[in-house]
């Protein structure tokens, strides 16, 4: 159950009811692992998850056959880059599967983050130069305000509107880095900053070619973000976003200032496309004007469907996918889009929730409250089913 | 400090004319692949995200018939009805590529979803989908680069207006957009398909109910969508030669869409008023700024604003209001 204390015996039988509940309110589909990670107790998970963010960790110092880039492309920076493309699912699906707004210019915000990072690091830039780490704060900032002035105008139209307007913003940004003096267009911006640190051989340890810390930098920005959002989805943003993707008029009519917290979802998610792109601009060390195109932004959103509009978890495994099977199969990396492309079709008409399911379980205090008004419900049913049964169902 | 952006009024004032001439040009085109999103937006709601594939398909075709034809980077040597011969079958094989291709889109991208009664957005993804998997079908046949230029004809200046030389191509793809927009119009409002295409708009299960077969209206209507981006795609291949490569369709598509939209979506009238005018603001645009790469960026920008300031367009956008 999902309270780690003991229980007497009239909350154990209440518990014992939930279950049974729960089971037979269930659709039949087998849903195992789901169903088994919502039964652990909450300490259980946090165990489960410190392992998890443990293997995570260790991934790029293992290198594991079959599962490898290598020998075409190098294991830790393949890390590096899987953990950015699941960085910028996170965001993106805070915007597409949490608020329900379909972003084709995701890609825009990924550039304006990159082009922060450059401006106020790198030596070809004419601007104030600060330390490389604090421009991924200051990129979130940009990028924030970038994702308000753009969203003001455009979250009060319908769906399918705003997405081509956020593909229009997409290519505005990347048009305006070719033809803007100032952002220097294909030449574009070498030697951009990194964290500081030496290692015993005097080489900066963030450099271009090691993977490995730019790996770790950037999942621990995705575990505080996930730490974040989580929060965030049990608050009254992330019920008012749920009601928001699944009836606009319906969460309007119960009182959900729709277009503020469609605001919020903007925003959240343009900071972390901007966070990403700071990260990128410095792991790649060089900015231009090229791969900030509509495919890019596409891709993403092949991450975030994959994953399952809506899960987080689902976001970064999708995010890691994407990134990952062009590096690891180079045969077929020239035809990625092809085959994302035909997976976009192929999920939407087979599972448009995604390979990881889309609905996330009703949140913790929700799903209690449920439980009992089910339980009221079937109440006579419950109480003559024998214990021996109920508790087998529960596992 | 370098330089952000700089206005050059000079130059649009000196080419003030000729300016305005190309932008119609390009306008009509763009008003003919608007008509596409128009008619597919009017009768499902739903924006064809594929449809700047069905047009640069069509594109495809115009330019392998020219060139089985013996047409190719010089201008033909042959009389003008030889020439309006060929261009005539190279039309009737890029509008059947398109219409084939739009069939297409509508069978496997639409057609499924809708039988499951799929949410809005899943049918956008799919669409979307479905415009990626044609483009890098293309890319993976024809490679990044654009197809070898088709010269048509020896395009000559028709007449002269106060120093500025209107070409022949330019009156003939203004007339044509017009002329197309004339029939696409009375053809909806007059046909037996027109009717059913406008009951469907008005409300597709009332017409369902009169005995309207909703299926058939939503295939024609692809199709109709179509035909009319292989008009388009002729047109294109005329005014770019050397414009037809995967991507081609990409950037045009989002100004058809715009287009429309500025017109008023769902609105035939509309889609030749927004893209006669799209086509004019993006090239005085362009010339005020200085790139040809402004000329997007201010179609992006005109989108965004008009959906800020009047989200239904100028001539108000439902196609089901259109009287017979």
């Amino acid at each position: 159950m999902s309270t780690g204390t003991p229980m007497g015996g009239a909350a154990e039988s209440q518990a014992r009811a939930d279950e049974l509940v729960e089971e037979t309110t269930k659709p039949t589909r087998l849903r195992g692992l789901s169903d088994w990670w919502n039964h652990l107790p909450r300490l259980s998970q946090w165990a489960f998850l410190l392992i998890a963010v443990a293997a995570a960790f260790a991934l790029p110092l293992v290198n594991i056959p079959l599962l490898t880039t290598e020998p075409s492309n190098d294991w830790p920076l393949a890390c590096a880059e899987m953990a950015r493309y699941a960085l910028v699912a996170v965001g993106l699906n805070v915007v597409v599967g949490q608020a329900g707004l379909l972003d084709l210019g995701y890609v825009g915000f990924f550039a304006v983050g990159a082009y922060v990072a450059a401006l106020w690091t790198s030596p070809d830039s004419t601007l104030v130069h600060i330390p490389y780490l604090l421009t991924l704060p200051l990129a979130a900032m940009v990028t924030v305000v970038f994702g308000v002035l753009l969203g003001i105008p455009t979250l009060r139209l319908r769906g399918d509107y705003l997405a081509i307007v956020t593909l229009g913003f997409g290519e505005i940004i990347r048009l305006l880095a070719t033809i803007i003096p100032a952002l220097r267009g294909q030449q574009g911006f070498q030697e951009v900053g990194h964290p500081p640190g030496t290692n015993a051989e005097g080489n900066p340890i963030f450099s271009n070619s090691a993977g490995a810390p730019w790996y770790w930098l950037t999942i621990t920005v995705i575990i505080l973000v996930m730490i974040a959002l989580g929060n965030l989805e049990r608050s009254r943003v992330g019920r008012n976003w749920i009601a928001l993707r699944e009836d606009e008029d319906a969460a309007e009519i119960m009182g959900v200032p729709t277009f503020r917290y469609k605001l919020w979802a903007f925003g959240i998610g343009a900071a972390l496309g901007g966070s990403a792109g700071a990260i990128a601009a410095g792991q790649i060390g060089f900015v231009n004007n090229q791969r900030f195109d509509v495919q890019m932004s596409v891709l993403f959103l092949v991450a975030v469907v994959l994953g399952g509009q809506g899960n987080k978890f689902g976001a970064i495994l999708g995010g890691a996918i994407v990134a990952y099977i062009p590096l690891r199969f180079t045969g077929i990396a020239e035809f990625k889009y092809l085959i994302f492309g035909a997976v976009l079709v192929v999920l939407m008409i087979f599972r448009p929730q995604g390979l990881f399911g889309k609905r996330p379980h009703l949140l913790t205090f929700e799903r209690r409250a449920h439980k009992r008004i089910a339980n009221l419900a079937n109440a006579p049913a419950v109480s003559t089913a024998p214990a021996g049964t109920t508790k087998e169902a529960g596992q | 400090m370098d330089q952000w952006i700089s206005f050059d009024w000079e130059a649009l004032g000196a080419n003030f004319w000729s300016a305005t001439v190309d932008g119609l040009t390009f306008g009509g085109i763009y008003a003919l692949v608007a008509l596409g999103y128009t008619l597919v937006y009017g009768v499902l709601n739903l924006i064809n995200f594929a449809h700047s594939e069905v047009f640069i398909v069509g594109a495809y075709a115009v330019v392998f018939t020219l060139t089985s034809l013996g047409f190719g980077p010089s201008v033909p040597n042959l009389a003008w009805y030889a020439i309006a011969a060929n261009l005539l079958l190279a039309l009737v094989f890029g509008m059947l590529a398109s219409a084939v291709t739009a069939f297409i889109v509508e069978r496997v991208a639409y057609k499924p979803l809708r039988a499951k009664g799929a949410p809005r957005l899943v049918f956008l993804i799919s669409a979307i989908g479905m415009s990626f998997v044609i483009q890098y079908l293309i890319f993976w046949w024809r490679g990044p680069n654009p197809e070898p230029a088709v010269i048509m004809f020896q395009n000559k200046p028709v007449f002269d207006i106060g120093g500025t030389l209107i070409y022949f191509d330019s009156i003939l793809i203004v007339s044509a957009a017009i002329i197309m927009m004339v029939v696409v119009d009375q053809f909806i409002r007059r046909s037996k398909l027109g009717r059913g295409i406008r009951a469907v708009a008005q409300d597709p299960d009332t017409a369902t109910l009169m005995g309207v077969n909703r299926e058939r209206i939503i295939v024609s209507t692809f199709i109709l969508g179509g035909l009319l981006a292989g008009v388009a795609a002729l047109f294109y291949v005329m005014k770019v030669p050397s414009g037809v490569l995967y991507l081609g369709g990409f950037l045009l598509g989002v100004k058809a869409f715009t287009a429309a939209v500025l017109g008023g979506i769902g609105n035939v009238r509309g889609a030749l008023l927004g893209g006669l005018l799209l086509g004019l603001i993006g090239n005085y645009g362009q010339i005020l700024l200085g790139s040809a790469q402004w000329n997007d960026v201010v179609c992006f920008v005109v989108l965004i604003a008009v959906l800020m300031v009047r989200p239904e367009g100028i001539l108000g956008s439902n196609l089901g209001k259109v009287r017979a």
